[in-house]
């Protein structure tokens, strides 16, 4: 089956557990203010791309991924734009006997993502922001879809990285964090939390593709920042690592 | 039987020369982690401070002293210390510490020029016996070469050649030393020479009686040599303090011999750890005591230093010495060879910090104990300071006593020796088959004059049955011009010492070796793919290209351009195997350029695959940078295509990776950089260089070197301190593929 993506990784060590092979797809219905990958958001840049050939092209790596216990990551973009594309990409996964992981903001309908699921063994979810309202400024979406999804996400067993981007000025409020780590801790399947910290590797992309971006002044936090903001999950005994 | 054997497992090891049966018959696999590692001692601490603050003084001034008069020699110097009351093992190449010394027998020339780059003249009498009395191996090598044979010099289509000064890359069996004495060695060598009183007296066994005669004299002399530190090394080695010193000496000897271009140590930890087992099990010593001796040898190995010309320095920066040591790998038996002393060794990089010497070199396999495998991805994560090797690639060509020459070529310790080739440049070789053998610098014709192509867009076939007519040219040149300088080597700068801790009847290799490989690959790949235009100059040379579409770039684990790399290594090895080689030697072939890529890159013209003249080649077997699209793993699947079959010389890989591309936590860099290593070489590759480097970080030391003394990188099969590289290296370094997924 043929979908749209706009390239490949092969040594993902930072997109779920071990070494992983990476397939970033194109589409995206949020429009991050600190995306720094905005060259994924038109569902039709990019390149074509057929599950059957990319199949051929992950079990290449495998023995990279049984030596570290990794396995392949969809990310994007939003893979749940392309639900059928990256479901059947994913039954070969698992075919394959691969661990495969989605990373998504879990803004998508319940129903559109349950197909996809069923071939999911975790999932990386971004939750952008707390505070709806900021949600909203921050991603141009409501906030509503993502926890609905967490939610749907325990009840189905299938575990969850949680993926906090740390952003002066943006996310950094205490209160909203800590509204989200009680948030969390009404979920029995986060795994872990990452709090990854704002960079600005992205912003050369802004500039190529002619959108302006909002962030220039924009520091990227400090350590001891984040490490405030890690102290707040870890108060509620949440799995943080970051 | 030696009472220093004493508690010894004997063997056929007892009865003859074979350090192998001994450690195969004694050894102790440690599976245990690295927690019985202890710091460093007072004295270790006050010692390598001394060194750093020498090696500050001589980072400053390009050397700290040199000889200008006593060519070395094994007894030409009186015994040097860097602090004799400190000091647990003791030994210097020459009087003071990080003197250089002078060994004209490579070449009077090269001595009196490096002498005078650094501000020191040649004593006059030592000019007038090297050129008026004694001829020299460089003068030798002149007197023979050809026509072609220089114009490939001058055109630097081959450079690097070692017509100059010492071959290197031959490995003493230096542990025979430690295990029988000199005496016993010295009586198997005569054994050996009465054993060559055949008939008929041919060439080669008057040559092979005179060598042995240089060998035992050799012997002797490593002797008086330790005498001057008040050793005697007549018997064997009785304990672990002992084992360590008498090896160093017979390497000590060697490097006081010869300013070989790489001058290996070989694979000691499992050997010399049979002595610290038996010591620490008899009392006699303490694991605070072993981690000494092993700090106060390691640091040793870092002292070494060669006098060398400007050229050389920019060729390979960071004075290599290419003091390589083999650690870890399986035995035959399947038994691994990981001990504690492999653990000791490596640990030296936390005790004194992270350094390029020795070249500490993993034998990988994915059989390895977990703990060990863990604790090197740890100090590669930690101190960037060592490489990997593929011991199960490896053992089948080579058994379980093997070591590894110089950056990466494989070698039985004490059975078999290499004749050193340097480099020919391919991507140079593929413009010349353009341009019917002109220079595409400078226009002068320096292959033969065969027709250039004429057509407006290359086509594949026609440029490959150009440049195999070329590639033949070359590789005729190639291997006389080595033939030529290994004859005069031989002759005139003998390594009677390192031979004389070979067996008598060794095994020999001829090793040429590649450059520009990924360019001519990617090259090939544009004239097959994409459609490539040719700009000519007003003489018909060939002087650039512009690329029409996109062709498929090597390093990115596609079969597409990867088979043409896999051919170009097949087709030019065996080009290579057509020829005569010296003394009966086995060719072979690398990937392999060390730091040279930069220098090989100024020196070419703009290439088919859209790198521009002057550009670097990559390094050793690496991609192109910038051109591996698909991430590490991709690049590192590629390159492990290559045939090691072809290639035994070795295939050169690097592999640079920021930290937190490598995972979050520190326990997660462990496994995916131990995980990425398994899977890398379960596919066969041969080599694999990690850093895991911040790129802010080199940027910050090419500011600010003085913050940065001890920053330690691999480059293609070697490490080097970053600070000593010349600053296109470094840029080219910092540009090269620091795969940085975000």
């Amino acid at each position: 089956m043929k979908g749209r993506i706009h390239s490949i990784e092969t040594c993902g060590a930072v997109d779920g557990p071990g070494l992983r092979y990476i397939v970033f797809t194109q589409g995206c219905p949020l429009r991050c203010k600190y995306c720094h990958n905005p060259d994924t958001w038109k569902l039709h840049d990019g390149k074509e791309a057929d599950t059957e050939e990319l199949i051929t092209d992950i079990v290449k790596y495998k023995p990279f991924m049984n030596a570290s216990n990794g396995g392949v990551t969809i990310s994007g973009g939003e893979p749940f734009m392309q639900a059928d594309f990256v479901r059947d990409l994913l039954i070969k996964c698992k075919k394959e006997g691969l661990h495969t992981a989605i990373d998504s903001s879990g803004h998508i309908a319940l129903d559109k993502a349950d197909p996809v699921l069923d071939y999911t063994d975790l999932v990386l979810l971004d939750i952008k922001c707390y505070n709806e309202d900021k949600f909203k400024n921050l991603t141009g979406v409501d906030l509503e879809p993502t926890l609905a999804f967490a939610k749907h996400l325990e009840e189905r067993n299938i575990p969850i990285w949680v993926r906090y981007v740390y952003v002066p000025n943006l996310t950094d409020d205490a209160e909203d964090i800590e509204n989200l780590a009680k948030f969390l801790t009404t979920l029995n399947n986060v795994e872990r939390i990452d709090i990854l910290p704002f960079h600005k590797m992205g912003e050369y992309k802004w500039e190529q593709l002619g959108y302006s971006y909002d962030l220039h002044d924009i520091q990227e936090p400090s350590i001891d920042a984040t490490n405030t903001a890690k102290a707040i999950f870890e108060k509620y005994n949440l799995p943080v690592v970051g | 039987m030696f009472e220093q054997w004493n508690g010894f497992k004997t063997g056929i090891w007892s009865k003859e020369i074979n350090t192998r049966d001994f450690i195969q018959n004694n050894y102790t696999p440690y599976d245990g982690d690295d927690s019985f590692l202890v710091g460093p001692t007072e004295a270790t601490t006050t010692l390598w401070s001394k060194v750093r603050e020498l090696m500050d003084e001589e980072l400053k001034k390009g050397i700290l002293d040199a000889e200008t008069k006593v060519p070395s020699t094994l007894t030409s110097h009186a015994a040097g210390y860097l602090d004799k009351e400190l000091e647990t093992i003791v030994g210097l190449q020459s009087d003071k510490p990080l003197k250089r010394n002078i060994m004209p027998n490579g070449g009077i020339r090269t001595v009196e020029l490096a002498l005078k780059s650094y501000g020191y003249e040649l004593d006059p009498q030592t000019k007038e016996i090297f050129t008026k009395y004694h001829k020299t191996h460089n003068t030798a090598v002149f007197q023979a070469y050809t026509k072609d044979m220089r114009a490939c010099r001058h055109s630097h289509i081959i450079t690097g050649l070692p017509d100059a000064y010492g071959r290197g890359r031959i490995v003493g069996d230096y542990r025979r030393v430690a295990l029988y004495g000199v005496d016993f060695l010295i009586e198997e060598k005569l054994a050996d020479k009465d054993q060559l009183d055949v008939s008929p007296m041919t060439e080669d066994v008057v040559r092979r009686r005179e060598e042995i005669a240089e060998q035992i004299i050799a012997l002797q002399d490593l002797k008086k040599m330790a005498e001057k530190y008040g050793f005697d090394i007549s018997k064997p080695a009785s304990d672990i303090k002992e084992a360590i010193q008498w090896l160093y000496f017979g390497y000590l000897g060697a490097v006081k011999q010869q300013d070989g271009a790489a001058m290996s140590i070989g694979r000691n930890t499992t050997f010399l750890d049979i002595y610290a087992e038996r010591d620490l099990k008899a009392g006699k010593y303490t694991e605070e005591q072993i981690q000494e001796f092993i700090d106060h040898f390691v640091m040793k190995l870092r002292m070494v230093r060669f006098l060398r010309i400007p050229e050389y320095n920019e060729l390979f920066s960071g004075d290599p010495a290419w003091v390589s040591e083999a650690i870890g790998g399986l035995g035959i038996d399947g038994r691994h060879m990981v001990t504690k002393t492999a653990y000791r060794v490596l640990h030296t990089l936390i005790n004194l910090g992270p350094s390029p010497e020795p070249n500490l070199t993993i034998l990988w396999s994915p059989r390895l104990p977990e703990t060990f495998k863990k604790y090197c991805a740890d100090i590669s994560i930690k101190t960037s300071s060592i490489q990997y090797e593929n011991d199960d690639l490896m053992r089948l060509h080579y058994g379980d006593d093997y070591t590894v020459a110089c950056c990466v070529s494989a070698m039985k310790v004490g059975k078999e020796m290499q004749f050193f080739g340097a480099r020919a440049n391919l991507a140079k070789t593929l413009l010349y088959a353009i341009n019917g053998g002109r220079d595409e610098m400078t226009g002068e014709q320096v292959a033969p004059e065969y027709q250039p192509i004429t057509a407006e867009y290359l086509d594949f076939d026609e440029v490959m049955a150009k440049f195999n007519v070329m590639m033949d040219w070359l590789a005729k040149v190639y291997v006389d011009t080595l033939n030529v300088i290994h004859f005069m080597h031989d002759k005139y700068h003998y390594e009677s010492l390192e031979m004389a801790l070979h067996d008598t009847d060794v095994e020999r290799t001829f090793a040429t070796g590649i450059a520009g490989f990924s360019v001519v690959v990617d090259s090939l790949s544009a004239i097959k793919y994409a459609k490539v235009k040719v700009v000519r100059d007003e003489t018909g040379l060939a002087t650039d290209y512009e690329i029409e579409g996109e062709y498929p770039a090597y390093g990115n684990n596609d079969d597409r351009v990867d088979q043409i790399a896999v051919e170009l290594v097949q087709n030019f090895m065996n080009k290579i195997r057509k020829h005569h080689t010296y003394r009966n030697s086995i060719p072979t072939t690398s990937i392999l350029t060390i730091t040279s890529n930069v220098v090989y890159g100024k020196k070419t013209g703009n290439t088919p695959d859209g790198r521009k003249a002057g550009q670097p080649l990559a390094p050793g077997a690496n991609p192109m940078h910038g051109r591996d699209v698909n991430g590490a793993l991709a690049s590192l699947s590629s390159v492990a295509k290559l045939p090691y079959r072809d290639s035994l010389d070795g295939i050169s890989n690097t592999f640079s990776i920021i930290p937190s591309a490598l995972g979050k936590t520190e326990e997660e860099q462990i496994n995916n950089l131990t995980g990425l290593l398994d899977g890398y070489f379960v596919q066969a590759p041969h080599h694999v260089n990690v850093n895991v480097l911040q790129r802010e970080t080199l940027l910050d030391a090419m500011d600010h070197p003085e913050k940065y003394p001890q920053l330690t990188i691999r480059v293609s099969g070697y490490a080097v301190r970053f600070i000593r590289l010349t600053r296109e290296q470094q840029m080219d370094v910092i540009n090269r593929t620091f795969h940085n997924h975000f």
